[in-house]
């Protein structure tokens, strides 16, 4: 097995420690960073997140898998070049004004970075201000909007409905999710996209932006 | 007393949703009927999910509900207005839930149970987040019991809510809240202690498992309530048992009952 599958598998296993010794050997043997990176880390969470949302994998173990992923980062990140460690597209993330829930969010944000996106975290409680002048500060790609509470979703639908106002709505995509939010509700609402999970964000952040 | 607080009657569950909206009076009668005879000793009634419906649902859901049962009801809602109608219309008094810190929420719900009759339950939660520690979740329910008292609220109408949270985002998040439920019990002498138990095992499968197990850990260290569903004849088990091994359960009468019923099986 080569390299770049031991490493894929491994990720998957969530075996830090092996991880790393194996990002480390696959080096010395002049495998190239930028392919371990995309071809076993970013590939790998990719099929974790496929089996998140199939529900072969549970929560506690993609957050090993990420976790390990971000330990390997740290060793390649040094030996990338510039244009190497470019992000897939710069996501802008957070709970709407009204609503304090961040784990669903929070795992969105470990899927969309392990995929090779820079992701800005505005967190919990974020009135559609303080998006409007993310989008202004980051200029990204794709602005995510979680939600829990049935009685924050009108708030979605301003924040939408800001987004819109302010001129901004065709430089970027929106996302939305939550449990009670569906497909329904995000058409109804005009955002581009709803993602049900963590895993289905992070397949649906990339065919948006590829 | 454990309190259980039957919470089959909430629009976000796809049955009560269409249920209400075809006004099936059968169906949620007959869900009534079978939670009380469970062992439900509160039916909550939450109809939040059909947005925009929420006063004329919970209109009809409590005129149908009180029309199955005479137990108490647990009102269910954010909206001190809807909470405001509803109260007008139960037959006794009932749980409201809930209150919690956060500005949003706080001054309105206050505002509305001055003068009630009525108990409460008390999210720990406040506008700085999800609790962290057990500090955390025990100064909250400290300031809630402290500011329920200055408006007359007894301590045995007080239900308090210390958060559960999932065990897949943290390991510490269950010692959490056993610690705390603990420190309540022991430092708000008086008060109970309520929650929905299925967000400890969210993320995770085989969840009911988890749930029941909760439970019975909870109630160790002194959690007297629930929001649950008593048609799970399995947690109601553990239930009983658990109430029986606390020496709740004179001569294991219930516990007895309950096998012989064939309710409770190894």
């Amino acid at each position: 097995m080569s390299h770049i599958d031991t490493i894929q598998k491994t990720l998957i296993t969530g075996d830090e420690e092996t991880l790393l010794d194996q990002v480390r050997e696959a080096l010395d043997q002049g495998v190239a960073p930028q392919d371990i990176l995309s071809q076993a880390l970013i590939a790998g969470m990719d099929i974790v997140g496929e089996r998140m949302e199939s529900g072969e994998m549970f929560i506690p173990e993609v957050l090993m898998s990420a976790q390990a992923m971000g330990r390997a980062v740290e060793i390649l990140k040094p030996l990338l070049g510039d244009e190497e460690s470019a992000s897939s597209g710069r996501i802008i993330i957070g709970t709407v004004k009204g609503d304090l829930h961040d784990i669903g969010k929070n795992l969105v944000v470990m899927m969309l970075e392990s995929s090779g996106f820079e992701v800005t975290d505005l967190g919990v409680d974020v009135s559609p201000d303080d998006f409007l002048k993310a989008i202004e500060e980051v200029n990204p790609h794709i602005v995510g909007l979680s939600a829990l509470l049935t009685t924050t979703i009108p708030m979605m639908r301003e924040t939408v409905s800001k987004i819109i106002e302010s001129g901004k709505r065709d430089t970027l995509k929106i996302m939305v999710g939550g449990a009670p939010v569906n497909q329904e509700f995000a058409d109804e609402i005009g955002a581009d996209a709803y993602a049900a999970d963590a895993g289905a964000a992070s397949k649906l952040a990339k065919s948006m932006l590829g | 007393m454990f309190t259980v607080i039957g919470e089959r009657i909430n629009t976000t569950l796809k049955k009560v949703k269409s249920a209400t909206e075809n006004r099936d009076e059968a169906y949620i009668k007959n869900d009534v009927i079978t939670q009380e005879k469970s062992g439900a000793t509160y039916i909550d009634v939450n109809a939040g999910a059909r947005i925009g419906h929420e006063e004329e649902d919970m209109r009809w859901l409590l005129s149908v509900v009180q029309s199955a049962t005479t137990l108490p009801l647990c009102l269910d809602s954010p909206d001190p207005a809807i909470l405001e109608m509803a109260y007008s219309l139960v037959e006794r008094p009932p749980m409201i839930n809930s209150i919690s810190l956060e500005k949003d929420r706080f001054e309105p719900m206050m505002q509305f149970l001055k003068g009630k009759n009525c108990r409460i339950i008390a999210l720990c939660m406040d506008d700085s987040g999800m609790p962290k520690s057990v500090d955390d979740i025990f100064c909250r329910a400290k300031a809630l019991v402290e500011e329920l008292e200055k408006i007359g609220f007894k301590r045995n109408d007080i239900f308090i809510d210390p958060l559960i949270q999932p065990m897949s985002v943290d390991a510490a998040n269950g010692t959490m809240v056993f610690k705390a439920v603990e420190k309540i019990m022991t430092e708000l002498q008086g008060v109970h202690t309520t929650g929905g138990l299925s967000n400890i095992s969210y993320g995770l499968p085989q969840r009911k498992v988890i749930n029941r197990i909760f439970l019975a850990m909870l109630m160790a260290k002194g959690f007297d309530s629930a929001i649950l569903d008593p048609l799970d004849s399995a947690i109601m088990a553990v239930l009983k048992t658990a109430d029986m091994l606390q020496g709740e359960d004179a001569f294991c009468m219930n516990y007895l009952k309950a096998v012989r019923a064939g309710s409770i099986v190894a």
